[in-house]
């Protein structure tokens, strides 16, 4: 019994209902280590434990459903005392996250045993990240997205980091795992002075803060503002905070590459356009340019790096930079059209991304190490439809129309022109010119005749069913995207529209 | 309502049925069936192509027949409107008029021709995939009324075209298709950022999106003014300037016509460049008419010099494909001559060479492929006295050569004529230049004819068969029909001159010019008066 002078700490009502979708994925994560280690050598426990992890994504979803259906009827609202919002834009990427999850999911039990890596954790950890980057959706207070970079972050180091026999992700993850704590430092440091400035990390308290007040000394704000963003730079890959991308990229294996440049992606930019569009509204002023410049860098050294490159993954690593950039055109628009293009173009290229890498991992057989130009060559008579899947895909990623990337390129630069902004959003054309050159060399490696003496007969390539079905859905996805965009972009919409703030 | 819509149109076009959406999709349904045949039956392949071709064929024949050719109705006709991307303003609208109703006709006839002529084509199965996409994304491009499903199909256009020459053409297709795909890709980047801008502008004005082509072509010709409508119109111009495509721009044509397999040739030269000039005409002139009025001397020059640029390089040519696609260039030239002239006269020839164009260097290419087969080259100096061996042959290449020099009593003729004509009202001196290009002409094309085509023929021509009944069957249409319209071109004038009469008062209201009326010659006829 507690004594009558103790008084209890006091703590904030928990809404369990508002992190619902994240509580689902994370404890499917621990009834996989429970059942791991309960199980320890049957080998039925790796099936298992993909179907633990698909279950827990459909639960998650469920529960997102139900969050979209409640705030569509009633409205957004902050929950845990304004540690996260429970709004439309929230759900948009957690949408997105748990699509991409499934694809990640799908791609990887195949992979798994063909590279006889079969082990529980692997999903554990995927849903890990998963569970923070959900979190990372719905988060309205700075610490909150602190705390799910980090729980991201670090299920992904070990991810990038999994395949322990191959040099190049060992590489990967430790390469990861360093520039990846010195951004969440970069990232905590500017939390710290953002609050020295404002006295508060929510951002709906932020937002409240500067309307009502002028700060005659901003230079802690600015400083901190700037660190935010390169913390947030960092992680949606980018440029100048590029580096470490081609290389993890490359050395992960590819379901954890298609699932880092998927999922991660729309999370890092839920964080980056709440953060900025929907906190620092007000000061866009000051933020805008450096947006600006983040864009149009990210542009160029993406798609003109991917040119000179002759390794496919890196190719492809180089364009989500450039991929990157273009979903910055939509961010620095500052505006709700820009806003809701920014998600569509975050959910289209997670389908054309997951789709892409998904056919490298294929092509890679046996060993994952694949990659070069020239074992692409005559994949289109040996393997017609890999090939104009792949096609299908990297056209998407040109953005040729009838499909989703076009759509996507033409919401951003239509947010851009919007706000009068010709030039930025010329220069992603022409980025999207120089992107094309590099997808074309792909397709036309893929329709050459194959190189008789150079390429060694490598193992067939086999398509698991896993793989099978994420083909098609990211295929079928993509024509949608493209041919009918309208339900998606009107969820976008109302997306934005729904934004707590 | 400015003249170029004319009287308010109703929403359903006049027969019931959508015919203009069946027209752009019934190839792309072809191609969709032609998917699900087995790749071991080329023989049912090629007949999905051919059936599905020549049935949009006869679609286009009855739109030509359900045309209205009252000239006091210029607007555009079977009208179609549905909403499709409701988010981003863009809706399916469908038309035609007297500017795009020849183009239409033209696709839906060199495609079943083309397929025709690459009966023995490697891999048909893909092969008649891609030619019936292209098909409807063509006859798409003709008939968008919205300038967002414009710049769809103009932009997927490049992806059936790349992999016709990616797949099917010659020694240097690879670097071929690249360049053309990377070309006209450049060229669309400003394209597209004008479209967007123009929409944008109405938008912030009148708080309502769309890319409708009439409400675009109304707002922006009485809104957009001085450098705002240069600059804009100067984007609108390169992205179409590259598929015309006018001197400067005009290197990827030569790799790609040369490379690109028979049908592809036909279609990028018959119909394919024909959508940079029909651009001008739907967007850039109409929107800014003040602009395009300020700029057309630099695009004159541009016109000129591509005519006699063309036509000087073409004379160096060894390879008779090249020749044929450096006169292409030439040819366009005296399209863009005709446009920028802005004369009813000049607009007219413009269209009519467009069309002429498309079935006179269409039968060239034909008869160039036919070469290649026979003798697997395009080498001039490898050719000797074919007419000797192959005199059914000879005569058809030579007919079409005179077709395409302009012969009098062949289309090309009337075009280049008209054109000349037009361009000689408002720019006397660029007609002056321009015409030496139709000796030149004559000089390229006659000289190749001579060096290949007579003299004694060598061991390698000797056994060089003649022309086959299939090939014929290709040929002659388009051969038939540049004579017809040679002699006769008042049906294609007639329903050409509403909708141009309508562009030039359109500029003219919109613009501080004055389109020149012909003075009428005192002695013969004074009672007409002074021009009206």
């Amino acid at each position: 019994m507690i004594g009558a002078g103790v008084t209890p700490i006091a703590h904030a009502p928990v809404d369990w209902y508002a992190i619902a979708p994240e509580i689902a994925l994370f404890a499917a994560a621990i009834l996989i280590v429970v059942l791991r280690s309960v199980a320890r050598h049957d080998p039925k426990v790796h099936q298992a434990s993909m179907l633990i992890a698909i279950a827990g994504v459909a639960a998650s979803a469920l529960f997102t459903g139900v969050q979209w259906a409640f705030v569509h009827s009633n409205g957004p609202y902050q929950a845990m005392s304004g540690l996260v919002a429970v709004d439309g834009f929230g759900v948009f990427v957690k949408s997105v996250i748990l699509g991409a999850t499934l694809l990640a999911l799908l791609l990887s039990g195949g992979y798994l045993r063909r590279e006889h890596l079969e082990s529980p954790e692997y999903f554990a950890l995927m849903l890990c990240s998963a569970t923070g980057m959900m979190l990372m959706a719905s988060a309205n207070d700075l610490i909150t997205i602190f705390l799910s970079l980090e729980i991201l972050s670090i299920a992904l180091y070990v991810l990038a980091a999994f395949d322990r026999r191959r040099l190049s992700s060992q590489e990967a993850g430790l390469k990861y795992f360093l520039l990846g704590s010195f951004s969440s430092a970069v990232f905590l440091y500017g939390i710290a002075l953002v609050y020295g400035a404002t006295g508060t990390t929510r951002l709906s308290g932020i937002a409240q803060f500067l309307a009502k007040i002028v700060l005659l000394h901003d230079g802690v704000l600015f400083v901190g503002l700037a660190l935010l963003l390169v913390g947030l730079g960092f992680k949606v890959a980018a440029a100048p905070f590029h580096m470490w991308t081609p290389d993890v990229y490359q050395g992960a294996p590819t379901p954890v590459t298609a699932f880092m440049a998927a999922a991660t992606k729309a999370a890092a930019f839920a964080a980056v356009l709440r953060i900025f569009v929907g906190a620092f509204r007000l000061y866009d002023v000051d933020w805008r340019p450096a947006v600006f410049g983040l864009a149009v860098l990210s542009l160029l050294v993406g798609s003109i790096a991917a040119v000179v490159q002759t390794d496919v993954k890196r190719m492809l690593a180089y364009q989500s930079i450039s991929h990157a950039g273009y979903v910055l055109i939509g961010v620095q628009a500052a505006t709700d059209k820009g806003t809701s293009a920014a998600l569509f173009y975050v959910c289209t290229y997670a389908v054309m991304a997951t789709g892409a890498f998904a056919i490298v991992m294929l092509v890679a057989r046996r060993g994952d190490d694949r990659h070069e130009l020239t074992d692409y060559r005559g994949l289109a008579s040996a393997r017609p439809v890999l090939a104009g899947l792949l096609t299908l895909f990297l056209l998407a990623q040109a953005g040729v129309p009838l499909t989703g990337g076009f759509v996507a390129k033409l919401s951003v630069f239509s947010a851009a022109i919007d706000v009068g902004q010709y030039w930025l959003a010329l220069v992603g054309m022409l980025a999207a010119v120089i992107g094309a050159f590099v997808y074309l060399r792909i397709v036309l490696a893929m329709y050459a005749p194959p190189d008789d003496e150079a390429a060694p007969e490598g193992p067939r390539i086999v398509v698991d069913a896993g793989t099978g079905v994420a083909l098609t859905i990211a295929a079928g996805a993509i024509v949608f995207l493209g041919v009918v965009p309208g339900i998606v972009l009107d969820f976008a919409h109302a997306a934005t529209q729904l934004l707590a703030r | 309502m400015s003249p170029l819509l004319g009287e308010v149109i109703p929403v359903t076009s006049k027969l019931g049925y959508p015919l203009l959406t069946f027209l752009v999709f019934l190839p792309a349904m072809g191609a969709v069936v032609a998917m699900f045949v087995p790749a071991r039956r080329p023989e049912l392949t090629r007949a999905v192509g051919y059936v599905t071709s020549v049935a949009t064929f006869g679609m286009a024949l009855f739109l030509l027949t359900q045309f209205d050719t009252n000239p006091l109705k210029p607007g555009f006709q079977l009208f179609e409107d549905h909403s499709w991307i409701g988010a981003l303003g863009v809706r399916w609208t469908l038309g035609v008029d007297g500017i795009s109703l020849f183009m239409v006709a033209l696709s839906a006839l060199l495609f079943p021709v083309a397929l025709l002529a690459s009966a023995n084509i490697s891999k048909p199965k893909s092969f008649t995939i891609w030619m019936l996409l292209l098909e409807s994304a063509m006859i798409g491009v003709f008939l968008a009324l919205d300038a967002m499903v414009f710049f769809i199909f103009f932009e997927f256009v490049l992806v059936p075209m790349y992999f016709l020459i990616a797949g099917w053409g010659h020694d240097n297709r690879r670097y071929a298709a690249m360049k053309f795909f990377l070309f006209t890709m450049a060229g669309s980047a400003f394209l597209f950022a004008g479209i967007l801008s123009v929409a944008f502008m109405r938008q912030h004005s009148t708080h309502v999106l769309t890319f409708d082509v009439r409400a675009l072509t109304d707002w922006a010709a009485a809104h957009i003014h001085g450098g705002t409508a240069k600059v804009l119109f100067v984007a609108f111009a390169v992205g179409f300037a590259v598929k015309v495509p006018l001197f400067p721009f005009h290197t990827w044509l030569p790799d790609a016509h040369t490379d690109a397999p028979t049908a592809g040739s036909v279609v990028l030269a018959g119909v394919m460049l024909k959508i940079g000039a029909y651009g001008f005409l739907r967007f850039a002139i109409p929107f800014f008419p003040q602009a395009a009025v300020d700029l057309a001397p630099l695009l004159l020059v541009l016109a000129v010099v591509g005519i006699t640029y063309g036509a000087i390089v073409a004379a160096m040519q060894p390879n008779l494909k090249r020749i044929i696609a450096y006169s292409s260039v030439a040819h366009l030239g005296f399209v863009v001559l005709g446009v920028f002239a802005l004369t009813n006269q000049g607009i007219s020839g413009g269209l009519f060479t467009m069309l002429s164009h498309g079935l006179t260097t269409g039968a060239l290419f034909l008869l160039v492929g036919m070469l290649y087969d026979r003798r697997h080259t395009y080498e001039l100096s490898e050719f000797r006295g074919i007419w000797k061996v192959a005199p059914v042959f000879g005569g058809l290449f030579v007919a079409a050569t005179f077709a395409s020099i302009g012969l009098p009593g062949f289309s090309g003729f009337v075009g280049e004529f008209l054109s000349l004509l037009g361009a000689f009202l408002t720019s006397r001196w660029y007609v002056v230049v321009a015409s030496t290009g139709v000796i030149l002409a004559a000089v390229y094309l006659l000289w190749a004819v001579q060096r290949a085509f007579t003299g004694e023929p060598d061991d390698a021509n000797r056994a060089t068969p003649d022309i086959g009944a299939r090939e014929i069957v290709t040929v002659l249409p388009l051969l038939g029909l540049s004579l017809f319209l040679g002699f006769y071109p008042k049906p294609v004038l007639d329903r050409l001159q509403p909708s141009v009469e309508a562009l030039i008062h359109h500029v003219e209201l919109n613009s501080d010019y004055k389109a020149p009326t012909v003075p009428p010659a005192p002695v013969a006829a004074p009672e007409q008066g002074t021009g009206k």
